[in-house]
């Protein structure tokens, strides 16, 4: 088997090599093409977004991905939070020498398939290897620009009460699937990563009533728990949800009932939390739900002008809970 | 079993708490002791205090199987976590709880070697992993745990492992129950009983309960709504005035239980008096390795002495905490002192412990304020 060596970063004949074999097999337009220091590219007049993000998930494969499907539909998704329509990412790799070839072609050959969903193209990037033990295998960064639409104005400044919430699917499939395959559990085939690019999800909804949309954000690490605390705290708000609203998939809740996980606690990435004016939520609820990424879209609660700082949830059997931030990681339980 | 659907759940809910408000008399002040983590955790997730009638009271019992581990025991943890030649293998909620002078997560940064361990099997791999190393696992934990330990011990003997090692402290249920009444200290007019547990031991251990002390209970599954069913039974018994010990998660608990494990357990634990952290030495509450897996014992095998007396931490309330005599924000520690980041006693430290759960479903600030 062909495995990733030192001399494959040492920016000589065999970089060359591993340029030719890999980066040009999957990556080809014509920004890339010259190989030169940088893209050069033109941009219409406007604001712009620009995000960047590293991706170190071990283990690097798991059921329904791989890091490189991360690390595309991740920074593609942080411009959609921006309202950006994402056009232009760079993909920095830095190998672990020993790394087999066919492993390093899964994982190119599924951001090229991401970056073609997304419609957007990778125009630079850089390759390093480095010693073995040194990262665990691959890790990556990307960086990303895109265009924000005239009219679009995304941000926690905007959140104001009595808007609706909407999230626009299932909570803790990216966590579970990735933990099941780090810690060897046999779980069901239906738990899978539900990572995702959400920009022509979220293109559709602003196109149509983008002036009403006031917030997106993608709840990745510390969960829907989390993210909705910092939405409350950050725009001063306070935000009541309903836990019936709320998506589980049974294989989720079932892992979590073991592990002792709270599903509200675990990373998403493939789904969006939008705030919206009421009067358009259920057009963004018909517009999510006519792409794969969203049919499970709902209306799970609303940000008031009391409780201020504080999220609640109505629970299923009537109660209320408080919603903090993820504190420590969570941990098995121990019986 | 089926799992109940939200829309399912919520109109069982209704339903028994309508029986619920029936059963009770205003005014009536009944206190109900849950003695299990899970419980506690459920009963906030679910915002269970909210819905039941003003009176009944839930209450925590000594069921967290790390916030029960008393400081000796952490103390020796982390005298053998300091030799150079062994790995500590411990589930992850051990690593933050305070001994008297340190803990296994200080002693990580200062290069001790402990491993988290997911399902205790582990130890096999890493007894054959690291040959020239002692493995010693921090066997904590009641009836549910023990059964699966106990299977670990067997086949850690069985494989002839020579560099595997437990240091038991296990702890069992009823007996702590009888000692909660036996000192007569708070209130408790019934407990709902841990369903994880009573999978293993049945019903029968804890007939004393209605039999010796008049005391209602119920064993329990563990999400909102089975809590609520609990507390109906216990309502239910009252109303009737003949108690037993109920049981609404017959789907998985059967009156004797687990034979197989109990025979096991038998068979690879001998009982013992055991020391429970804030509430002292209770007669036949533990477990140590019967004379047969002896050598399996590392406090047998490489026996330490601790130069420094264990202490608990100052101040904390976990013995009272524990026993449902105080409620965690009533501890002066609680959410100052004492906060999940910076825990001074053990309740705080378990995502199971009574503090924690408090802290962290919002009583920081003295309650739960919420305006409708």
């Amino acid at each position: 088997m062909e495995r990733i060596r030192l001399v494959h970063g040492n920016g000589g004949r065999f970089s060359h090599e591993l340029t030719e074999r890999f980066i040009l097999k999957y990556f080809t337009n014509d920004l890339l093409a010259p190989l030169h220091d940088g893209a050069q590219f033109s941009v219409s007049a406007g604001r712009m977004a620009f995000s960047t993000d590293s991706y170190v998930v071990q283990p690097p494969f798991f059921p329904g991905g791989n890091i490189g499907k991360l690390a595309v539909c991740g920074t593609v998704n942080d411009l959609v939070m921006n309202g950006a329509i994402p056009q232009y990412l760079s993909c920095s790799l830095i190998l672990e020498e020993g790394l087999p070839f066919d492993e390093l072609d899964d994982i190119l050959a599924t951001m090229r398939d991401m970056a073609e969903q997304a419609n957007i193209q990778i125009v630079t990037g850089d390759t390093k290897v480095v010693k073995k033990g040194e990262v665990d295998k691959i890790y990556i960064n990307t960086a990303g620009v895109g265009m924000i639409p005239e009219n679009i104005h995304i941000g926690p400044s905007y959140v104001k009460p009595n808007m609706d919430i909407i999230l626009s699917g299932s909570i803790g499939d990216h966590s579970i699937a990735v933990m099941g395959q780090r810690f060897g559990l046999e779980l069901s085939e239906n738990i899978k990563t539900d990572c995702a690019p959400l920009n022509h999800m979220i293109q559709a909804v602003l196109s149509k009533v983008g002036p009403q949309v006031a917030l997106l954000r993608d709840p990745t690490r510390g969960g829907l728990g989390t993210v909705l605390k910092e939405i409350a705290d950050q725009s001063q708000v306070g935000i009541k949800i309903h836990q019936s609203k709320l998506i589980i998939h049974d294989e989720v809740q079932s892992v979590c009932d073991i592990l002792g996980y709270d599903p509200l606690y675990l990373a998403n990435e493939g789904k969006v939390v939008l705030i919206v004016e009421p009067s358009v939520t259920d057009e963004v609820l018909n517009i999510l739900h006519s792409f794969p990424e969203g049919r499970e879209a709902s209306h799970i609660g609303s940000t008031l002008d009391k409780n201020l700082g504080k999220v609640g949830m109505q629970t299923s059997i009537g109660g209320m809970r408080l919603i903090d931030l993820l504190g420590e990681d969570q941990v098995p339980r121990i019986c | 079993m089926k799992k109940l659907t939200l829309q399912e759940k919520q109109q069982t809910a209704e339903a028994l708490l309508h029986r619920i408000k029936d059963l009770h008399t205003e005014g009536e002040n009944i206190r109900l002791m849950e003695v299990c983590g899970t419980h506690t955790v459920a009963i906030f997730r679910e915002g269970l205090r909210q819905v039941l009638p003003k009176g009944i009271e839930l209450v925590s019992g000594p069921g967290c199987p790390v916030c029960v581990t008393d400081q000796v025991y952490m103390d020796k943890a982390l005298a053998y976590a300091e030799m150079d030649d062994v790995i500590i293998a411990t589930f992850g909620d051990m690593l933050k709880v305070p001994g008297s002078y340190s803990s296994l997560t200080e002693a990580q940064t200062k290069g001790a070697h402990i491993h988290v361990i997911y399902t205790p099997l582990e130890v096999l791999t890493l007894g054959k992993q690291y040959p020239h190393k002692k493995i010693v696992f921090l066997a904590i934990g009641f009836e549910t745990t023990i059964a699966v330990i106990g299977a670990t011990v067997k086949a850690v003997a069985e494989a002839g492992l020579r560099n595997v090692f437990f240091l038991v402290s296990h702890k069992l249920v009823p007996p702590a129950l009888r000692a909660l009444l036996d000192r007569q200290v708070g209130q408790i007019d019934g407990f709902i009983l841990p369903g994880h547990v009573s999978v293993i031991i049945g019903e029968q251990p804890y007939a004393f309960l209605p039999m010796e002390y008049a005391i209602p209970s119920c064993i329990a599954g563990f999400d909102g709504v089975e809590v609520l069913s609990a507390v109906l039974n216990i309502l239910e018994q009252r109303h009737r005035g003949r108690f037993e010990v109920g049981n609404t998660y017959h789907s998985v608990v059967m009156q004797e239980g687990n034979l197989v494990a109990q025979q096991l357990m038998d068979e690879v634990y001998d009982i013992c008096d055991d020391t429970w952290r804030g509430i002292g030495v209770i007669p036949n509450s533990g477990l140590k390795l019967s004379e047969a897996y002896a050598h399996l014992d590392v406090e047998k095998m490489i026996p330490i002495t601790l130069d420094k007396p264990s202490l608990d931490p100052k101040g904390c309330q976990c013995g009272r905490v524990l026993q449902g005599l105080i409620k965690p924000n009533e501890c002066p520690l609680f959410g100052k002192a004492c906060t999940p980041d910076h825990a001074i006693g053990a309740c705080m430290v378990s995502v199971e412990g009574s503090c924690a759960a408090w802290y962290k479903y919002g009583y920081a600030s003295g309650g739960l304020s919420w305006e409708e």
